[in-house]
């Protein structure tokens, strides 16, 4: 991460067949999802509907991040549930601090009656600004160690994808094991306020929205300008041939290694959010199934792209919401017939299908033309 | 002294659990490179199998006995049907296998909740093996439960079983012959499809003789797969892939070592110890344990 200068516009097309990066259209796409998010969504939606779409947003927070990592860097992360629990946490931990007030411990732990005072690791927490820088630094600290150890020695592919796994299995045992610090299974419930915001204050609850549709937009800006710096050419490169990048000179670990490392924040930071948002975390948002449920909105609407991802995130989240509250047993194959048609038949997603016809349509409208 | 041997002797308990579980990953994520992580769903069949078959023949014992065929067939077949459907599409993408594979494995615990219910359902072990053994008496006596004998028996059977398959038989040699070098085994006239849909068929039949091993020692349930499967995963990849020996020491190493660290502090915290323990060995082994060497780049 050096320069972020654009390539030199030399050809009309970057390597990989896709279209050279304009600056007009993205930025009418992005007016355009600015627009949606905070005029139409809040106008049209009753507040209950407006703090789904909170929700939702919180994983397309971490779908972008996915994107990156995984769509652009090729490291199947099946353990970003670990970073977005992290940044919960975290979060939770400072809020569950505040609510209770000085001199006073949080509610659960005056339950299991032993602790009068709170633990040592808990008490850097109440101070917001360590607590806020917390839920990003941390996930990005775990995941710089983890990553340089793993990327170093080489291991990659599906080793990678198995480590991650295990490291979410790994976490939400540990969080159910410590439960009279952690909550254990229950985790951190029951959140009251929000920087002294109350948050069963709808005004309040929209505020929090309003915060996490402007985070997701500007991640989606940063994480737009990463991909389309030499930094994001290097990281395809990276993802398609790695040993090839060896012998250029680079180093692929550094390259993975950012890409983990920003994806981690970015997780950290959703789950942050996600806290005031819907008022708990527990175990069971930062498992292996949650973990692997988070890559598979980026799956369906597109791993590469970032709008592809960012709406698969989006629309997985609320099919979730709309088909397992009347039938759940549908949604469980409805999910699994996801995963097997969005990555057996349609690798790119979604996102891939526009140009597929496309290219039918030129194919057969100028077949001499070879573009 | 006799806390020692104890903890030694859960450790390969648990260990033997593992290698069962893992022998079939061994075969089809070892060696044809193949990331089914509906693996745990193959070992759930088999349970359900033994508990159908318990349910239809009285007889505890003999329906254990009839349960070890018929599992492997049933999670055999099963196995055979995904790789014609899906896998053999997928050889290429190793990744999209994994996550495609989840899909299934979701699949299939639904079904299973729908067929059997969502609670655990249990069956009983034959007479013979809900004792103990006493290996030293006395006020602090060590004893060897019988069950954890007949699967560490089982697992070394189908070790050997397997092992002399892959190096004795027309068919282990030409299993071999694809995993070294596909195109190699392609011209010489060996079916590598056909091969692979066999190997494949063995793979999941282990996981369903697995199945019927866990039904001795655990409920059985729709999520009984998954709660095993990364842990099977984790013993291939410490083992190296590519071959049999690596996965047998690792099995019983960590299960050792999830042992002595279950006993010096708690389950939890040996969970986290295991995965660090098997971070810093692969600082130091990258490829496993006991790698094949090839002069491929990757």
């Amino acid at each position: 991460m050096t320069t972020t200068t654009p390539l030199a516009p030399k050809a009309g097309r970057l390597p990989g067949g896709r279209r050279r990066f304009t600056a007009a259209r993205p930025a009418a796409g992005f007016v355009a999802a600015a627009l949606v998010l905070f005029a139409v969504a809040p106008l049209a939606l009753s507040d209950f509907r407006l703090g789904l779409l909170a929700k939702y947003l919180c994983t397309a927070i971490v779908a972008v991040g996915i994107c990156l990592a995984w769509g652009r860097g090729g490291l199947l992360t099946l353990g970003q549930g670990v970073f977005f629990g992290l940044g919960g946490y975290a979060m939770a931990m400072h809020l569950k601090i505040a609510d209770a007030g000085p001199g006073h411990v949080p509610d659960f732990m005056q339950l299991y009656g032993t602790a009068t005072e709170l633990p040592w690791w808990w008490r850097p927490f109440a101070n917001p600004v360590f607590a806020i820088a917390a839920t990003v630094l941390l996930p990005m600290a775990v995941a710089a160690i983890l990553g340089s150890f793993i990327f170093r020695r080489r291991v990659k592919g599906a080793y990678f994808a198995i480590l991650s796994q295990a490291l979410a299995a790994a976490f939400a045992i540990w969080l159910v094991g410590q439960q009279a610090t952690t909550g254990g299974t229950n985790g951190l419930t029951d959140i009251q306020g929000f920087f002294g915001y109350d948050l069963n204050d709808p005004v309040n609850q929209r505020m929090v929205y309003f915060v996490i549709a402007a985070v997701l937009l500007l991640l989606i800006a940063l994480a737009r300008q990463l991909m389309h710096s030499r930094y994001g050419e290097l990281l395809v490169a990276v993802r398609d041939s790695e040993e090839r990048v060896r012998f250029l000179g680079y180093d692929p670990a550094n390259v993975k290694l950012v890409a983990y490392v920003v994806a981690a924040g970015m997780a950290g930071l959703a789950g942050a959010l996600f806290v005031p948002a819907v008022g708990i975390i527990s175990p069971a948002l930062v498992g292996i199934v949650p973990s692997i449920e988070l890559v598979i909105g980026a799956a369906v609407g597109g791993r590469a792209s970032l709008t592809g991802a960012v709406l698969g995130a989006i629309g997985v989240a609320w099919a979730r919401t709309a088909l397992s509250e009347e039938f759940p047993a549908a949604w469980t194959y409805f999910q699994g017939l996801l995963f097997i048609v969005a990555l057996a038949f349609l690798p790119g997603g979604l996102a891939s299908l526009a140009a597929i016809v496309k290219r039918r349509r030129r194919n057969q409208g100028l077949s001499g033309d070879t573009a | 002294m006799t806390v020692i041997l104890g903890q030694l002797f859960t450790g390969v308990s648990i260990g033997a659990v593992l290698l069962l579980i893992a022998l079939g990953l061994s075969l089809t994520f070892g060696q044809m490179n193949v990331i089914n992580m509906a693996h745990g769903e193959f070992i759930m069949a088999g349970a359900y199998t033994t508990y159908v078959l318990q349910k239809s023949i009285s007889g505890a014992g003999i329906s254990l006995i009839v349960a070890l065929p018929v599992a492997f067939l049933v999670s055999g077949a099963l196995g055979a049907l995904l790789e014609w459907l899906l896998i053999r599409r997928l050889y290429l993408r190793p990744l999209d296998t994994l996550l495609v594979t989840w899909g299934v494995s979701l699949m299939l615990q639904q079904l299973a909740r729908d067929i059997f219910g969502a609670p655990n359902v249990q069956t009983r072990a034959p007479d013979v093996l809900t004792g103990h053994i006493t290996v030293i008496g006395g006020d602090d006596p060590l004893t060897f439960a019988n069950s954890r004998l007949f699967i560490l028996g089982l697992a070394v059977t189908a070790v050997v079983a397997l092992s002399l398959t892959l190096r004795l038989t027309p068919l282990g040699r030409r299993i071999r012959a694809v995993v070294q070098n596909r195109d190699l085994a392609e011209v010489s006239g060996i079916s590598t499809g056909r091969v692979d849909r066999t190997a494949f068929f063995i793979g999941s039949g282990l996981a369903g003789v697995a199945g019927v091993a866990l039904t001795l020692v655990g409920p059985i349930g729709p999520t009984m797969g998954t709660n095993v499967i990364i842990d099977a995963f984790l013993v291939i990849v410490v083992g190296g892939i590519g071959q049999l020996k690596g996965s047998v020491i690792v099995a019983f190493v960590l299960g050792a070592l999830q042992s002595v660290l279950e006993y010096s502090t708690t389950v939890s915290v040996a969970k986290v110890l295991v995965l660090v323990a098997i971070v810093a060995f692969l600082q130091w082994r990258p490829q496993g344990l006991y790698t094949l060497r090839t002069r491929s780049l990757v």
